[in-house]
């Protein structure tokens, strides 16, 4: 084979993630069959009784045996049919193709907003220790890891929009009256520019404000931690000394070397943080009534909706694969050390 | 001018005109003068799931659809409450697709005389209509089915076409709970054109086109539906069914944070919150840019059931120890937030009347309490889980910790237990396996027969206490279809009720509020027994 290392790197990566795509696929189908709870008695309704409770069942297929149902099920995922939430009413995968954009819209917003706070605080914290920057990083810090999220929601809610009037009212991606921009990423913002809907656009924006900045004072702790850490440890070690000895100046000592070098850390810190920033999504949706892929899932969970639940299951072990995937290939272009790996 | 000043104005332009611009030009337009708002937006905690209330697992807040978009044949009346604000009437029928009903010289069989009404596509509403709709729920099964029973409306041959105009439906025994059954959101009357058209073999009852898609005659259309999000109605005009609505369009939206609903009120950016916590209802109400309106729920009762199965509650003085346990003060204070009506302290242990729900014969009395227990074999107490649906902890907590106190000072230890929501159904309803649990069903037909059928007879849904008793079970099945006017009615019910308040099965704490938060300028708003809004009467004046 004479494939260029980054092109086998990526395919070996690709192939490893089949196995584990198998186990999700596997493990995700068991365990909302072990969840407690029959969803036919809930979704039989308010006055059900035995006989349409197992009309019910039968509908929903789930009078069949396990094995049964895991082979149409199969049959389903492999035409891209991944089956109908019923609490909901909708297509699981309509669901997540409008649902997934909002939330990651969302996340990706607040985590360039964390990074671009938190990187420089973090630099400023590991060139000056102990003086007033450093103390800020590390009260940013505490605070971004302390406060719940929700709270942090909706002490901003309270602040901006109750007492302040500044915030648009937390009802979701637009203002009430506007519609959606045609729909061309899902990005409300990225959509509105694209129409030339300036006022759309300036709507989107300001709801997307609050909660992307409720979700990068979460986000941005683990950040600025990682990279002062990292910038420490880098600026104590020999080859910065030699540098420094050498008289390069001090802006070509921080960035071009140290920087580079301390990136690393920092770029598996953001896989993981992006990865737990999915997570807090759920509580701020919830708050600011944001129609993302979180509370979605956390609704299909409460009222045991198995199509939702193995749907998004699916769909976050794909955003992660491809996630590790891209933080593996940025590695290799950070890190020349990777490219030696024959 | 802002968004509120705005929403005051309500939207002079119709969506229709700007669609095409992809949005409202809402800095655009200007309040002209005091006005009656064109755009209403109303918030709720829940997600409408379906737009088709006969499907299978569409949920509660989905029944708003077929009370706003759809037409019975028959409504319920409108009543005032003791402090002003308006209810629906039980005891009231009216037409809404029917323009006059008689019931046959024999009584077996009514037949209606439809209104001249018409589909919002312009079709006229025939009596062949009438029979799909109503052929389809009793046949679809699950809820719908299982209501229509309730109403003895089991088989389609009950359903006859008179002629275009003229529609029977033949009795299968004489009941009162018939007529009102017809009232009740299940039985809509669909535009079976479109339905038929839409149907397959495989979907008789075209299930999945209106599940997307409503068809029928009712004062509003639903203009756009984002699941999850929003539901917007825009108005029928030329609709028969009553006095046409104020409001062009309605905006439902839903906000899943509680704290943000009531800032958005509190802020007056919408125009009603519906079914907001008791807590909230008493705050917001000494507040004055905001008015609350509270309704008990009729035929309601949040309860706490003891187990018949669970072996210390066999016995009838344990569970009478129990019921002379609980804090009921407490608890309506703190749980109820002293919104509903209370339930305990009745003088006497025969009732007076045939009112339902009644306060029973009890109050919080731990001598008399400890008396009881002390008669039975359980005298140095036992141990019990408590539980409560982690779906209702908004009153189901407090009350369950209370409840626990009250119980440790005659020996009884409590330990709670909180169970979700999906399995809530299963192990307390379906199974009935709970020792003692909080239950707050609430009987849609309003009549105390109703509610004991479905709480009190062996087997039955919400007779999660496996109560079982033939004097009772002879009663009920003797009041159930008979008329209220019947001598032998109101002595048979009080029977009926003197026998729940001796064996106590399920002990009453109180009869939940229906509390609903709107802008002081919102008039109309109506309570209903299926505690959804209905939007039809709703009317915003700017001051």
């Amino acid at each position: 084979m004479t494939l260029p290392p980054k092109v086998r790197l990526v395919g070996r990566r690709l192939l490893q993630a089949a196995p584990a795509l198998a186990g999700i696929i596997i493990i995700t189908f068991v365990l909302t069959r072990a969840l407690p709870g029959d969803p036919a008695v809930y979704f039989a309704g308010p006055a059900a009784d035995e006989a349409s409770i197992a009309e019910i069942r039968k509908q929903l297929g789930l009078d069949r045996s396990l094995p049964v149902q895991f082979v149409s099920y199969l049959r389903d995922l492999a035409t891209g049919n991944l089956g109908t939430s019923i609490s909901t009413g909708q297509p699981v995968l309509t669901e997540i193709v409008t649902r997934l954009p909002a939330s990651l819209e969302l996340t990706l917003t607040a985590l360039l907003l964390a990074i671009a706070v938190a990187v420089p605080l973090g630099v400023l914290a590991a060139t000056r220790p102990d003086s007033w920057v450093d103390h800020l990083c590390r009260f940013v810090v505490t605070a971004g890891v302390s406060l719940p999220t929700f709270f942090t929601g909706l002490a901003l809610v309270y602040l901006f929009y109750y007492l302040l009037g500044w915030a648009p009212p937390p009802m979701g991606r637009l203002d009430i009256l506007f519609l959606p921009p045609d729909r061309v990423t899902g990005f409300y913002t990225i959509d509105s520019l694209l129409a030339g809907d300036i006022s759309a656009f300036g709507s989107a924006l300001a709801h997307l404000a609050l909660p992307a900045v409720t979700l990068a004072l979460f986000t941005l702790a683990p950040i600025a931690r990682m990279t002062r850490a990292a910038m420490l440890q880098v600026l104590g070690s020999d080859f910065i000394r030699t540098a420094r000895a050498a008289g390069l100046s001090r802006r070509t000592v921080l960035f071009g070397y140290a920087l580079r070098n301390a990136m690393l850390p920092v770029i598996t810190t953001l896989g993981m943080v992006f990865s737990f920033a999915l997570g807090a999504n759920v509580l701020v949706e919830k708050v600011f009534a944001w129609p993302g892929i979180g509370s979605y899932a956390i609704e299909a969970l409460v009222v045991s909706d198995y199509a939702a639940v193995q749907g998004f299951v699916l769909a976050m072990a794909l955003l992660f694969v491809a996630l590790n995937l891209l933080i593996d290939v940025i590695y290799t272009l950070v890190d020349p050390r990777l490219q030696l790996e024959e | 001018m802002d968004r509120r000043s705005f929403l005051k104005a309500g939207a002079a332009t119709t969506l229709g005109a700007s669609l095409s611009a992809g949005m409202l030009p809402f800095l655009k337009v200007l309040p002209a003068s005091a006005a009656t708002a064109d755009t209403l937006v109303v918030v709720t905690g829940t997600t409408i799931n379906s737009l088709d209330l006969h499907r299978t697992g569409t949920n509660r807040p989905s029944y708003q659809v077929s009370v706003n978009c759809y037409d019975r044949l028959l409504t319920f009346g409108t009543k005032t409450m003791p402090d002003g604000s308006l209810s629906y009437d039980y005891a009231k029928l009216e037409g809404e697709l029917a323009e006059s009903w008689e019931i046959a010289p024999d009584g077996d069989s009514v037949t209606f005389k439809l209104k001249d009404a018409t589909f919002w596509d312009g079709k006229p509403v025939t009596a062949a209509d009438v029979k799909w709709s109503l052929d389809r729920a009793v046949s679809v099964g699950g809820f719908p089915t299982v209501q229509m029973k309730a109403g003895s409306l089991e088989k389609p041959e009950q359903f006859e076409v008179v002629d275009a105009k003229t529609f029977r439906i033949k009795f299968l025994r004489k009941s009162k709970l018939t007529l009102p059954d017809l009232a009740v959101p299940v039985p809509f009357i669909i535009n079976s054109t479109v339905a038929k058209a839409n149907a397959t073999e495989k979907d008789p009852w075209a299930m999945e086109y209106l599940h997307r898609t409503p068809a029928g005659s009712g004062a509003y259309k639903v203009e756009r539906w984002d699941p999850g999000q929003q539901l917007v109605y825009t108005r029928n005009d030329a609709w028969k069914g009553g006095p046409l609505p104020a409001a062009k369009r309605i905006i439902m939206r839903e906000i899943p944070s509680q704290s943000t609903r009531r800032a958005l009120i509190e802020r007056g950016d919408i125009h009603l919150s519906h079914d907001i916590p008791a807590k909230d209802a008493k705050e917001l109400g000494a507040l004055k840019t905001v008015k609350v309106v509270g309704t008990p729920i009729e035929n309601c009762l949040h309860v706490l059931c003891t187990n018949l199965n669970f072996e210390p509650f066999k016995d009838k003085k344990v569970r009478q120890a129990v019921a002379y346990a609980v804090p009921y003060q407490e608890i309506f204070q703190n749980a109820a937030y002293e919104r509903g009506a209370p339930m305990w302290g009745a003088k006497s242990a025969e009732p007076t009347d045939i009112a339902w729900p009644q306060p029973f014969p009890y109050s919080t009395d731990y001598d008399k309490a400890k008396e009881l227990l002390s008669q039975t074999a359980f005298k140095d107490g036992f141990e019990v889980p408590l539980s409560f649906d982690l779906g209702t902890a908004e009153w189901g907590e407090p009350t369950a910790l209370l409840i626990q106190e009250g119980l440790a000072k005659i020996g009884i230890k409590a330990t709670i237990d909180k169970i979700p929501g999906a399995n809530w159904r299963t192990v307390a309803l379906v199974e009935k396996k709970l020792p003692l649990h909080l239950d707050n069903f609430g009987g849609w037909l309003n009549t105390p027969d109703y509610y004991f059928f479905w709480a009190y007879v062996k087997g039955n849904l919400f007779n999660s206490s496996n109560y079982d008793d033939a004097e009772m079970m002879q009663l009920i099945n003797e009041t159930l279809h008979m008329p209220m006017d019947d001598a032998t009615y109101a002595p048979k019910i009080k029977r009926m009720i003197a026998k729940a308040f001796d064996d106590v099965p399920r002990i009453p704490l109180y009869q939940p509020n229906l509390d609903v938060a709107m802008r002081p300028g919102l008039d109309g708003y109506e309570a209903w027994f299926h505690r959804m809004v209905d939007v039809r009467p709703l009317t915003f004046k700017t001051a």
